[in-house]
């Protein structure tokens, strides 16, 4: 009973997300709604970690398994992206050396003489 | 015979069993390259192309494990409680890293779709290129794009992140392991995270803590420059 009483917090989470972006016409997804309340609810101690320690480490560790349907669904739209594979690729390589030269600088010019705490 | 791929069982179980597969060649080899995920999708859509069968017959089970997209978001929440403490500490270098990192990202995939001629439904479906996938599949459908496009992009890049991000980090003389950390992280989301803990517990709790800010991020200012354009 242990793992489905933590998925029904969850997933009461994940439906009031969904009801309040319904409700409010929010531009912002269900899903992260529902991730801010459950943040909310940890940081208050609404729900504490135990309460859902076990679901959410079923929930991490599978992270990646969840995503493969909807990769395999990109079948669907091969013929839109067949001849933009090249570009696709060379777009997200530029774009990720840009992303990490501007955040790691941003994080070091900010950070300025503080000692880098992750050494040793 | 033909209808026992259309039984939910079907999907599920090739997929259970080609991510098995992708990780046990992920393990024997330790090739980046070789990512599970990748390798998985991968395998799933040359069964089915071999053997004929229908997206929809898949996705019979397919969507079952998709179902599970939306608590996997939600829990993001809890490494995010959990590194709380290490991101007030320095709460100013990570939010505004991770925030130029953002624009970087959102602006620099859509100038340069645009600037290669990619079509716009295709630009848009690259935006959440950076971020992770739960969030990323809900930000392309708001702003028009087309989802398994944005899964493939996110992938892409996620492995690009996690192989080549040390040594980018190290050719860019970016060598603060918060620094590295949040830069993994935002960059390229819980598969450049996989990099980063390699790195170390700094590098990997950083990055951590990056894959659901930059998420919220990227949709706010998306969504933001939506209504503008």
């Amino acid at each position: 009973m242990k793992l489905l009483r933590q998925l029904l917090l969850i997933l009461t989470i994940c439906f009031s997300g969904e009801v309040i972006n319904r409700l409010f016409g929010l531009p912002i997804p269900g899903n992260i709604i529902g991730m801010i309340m459950l943040f909310l609810c940890l940081y208050t101690g609404i729900v504490k970690l135990e309460m859902i320690a076990d679901i959410a480490r079923f929930l991490l560790d599978h992270l990646a398994f969840f995503f493969v349907p909807a990769g395999v669904g990109l079948m669907a739209y091969l013929d839109i992206i067949e001849s933009s594979w090249p570009t696709i690729l060379l777009i997200s390589l530029i774009t990720t050396i840009i992303v990490m030269l501007i955040t790691g600088h941003t994080v070091q010019l900010l950070k300025g003489g503080k000692k880098d705490e992750g050494t040793g | 015979m033909r209808e026992l791929v259309d039984t939910p069982f079907f999907g599920i179980i090739i997929s259970i069993a080609a991510y098995e597969l992708g990780l046990i060649l992920y393990r024997k080899t330790k090739l980046s390259i070789l990512n599970p995920l990748l390798i998985s999708i991968a395998l799933v859509m040359a069964f089915l192309a071999k053997f004929n069968i229908s997206l929809d017959s898949y996705n019979k089970g397919g969507d079952i494990i998709s179902i599970f997209l939306g608590p996997a978001t939600v829990i993001l929440a809890v490494p995010l409680y959990k590194q709380f403490e290490s991101l007030k500490a320095n709460v100013v270098p990570i939010t505004a890293g991770i925030f130029a990192g953002c624009v970087a990202a959102v602006s620099s995939v859509y100038l340069l779709a645009r600037l290669f001629r990619l079509p716009q439904v295709l630009s848009l479906s690259l935006i959440p290129k950076s971020i992770t996938t739960p969030i990323g599949i809900e930000l392309s459908k708001q702003i028009g794009g087309i989802p398994p496009v944005t899964v493939a992009a996110i992938i892409i890049t996620g492995i690009m992140g996690a192989v080549l991000g040390p040594f980018i980090c190290k050719s860019l003389k970016i060598t603060d392991s918060i620094a590295v950390g949040v830069a993994l992280g935002t960059s390229s989301h819980a598969i450049g995270t996989t990099k980063a803990i390699e790195l170390g517990e700094v590098e990997g709790a950083m990055s951590g803590l990056s894959i659901g800010v930059a998420g919220l991020i990227t949709v706010f200012i998306t969504l933001g420059a939506a209504r503008f354009f």
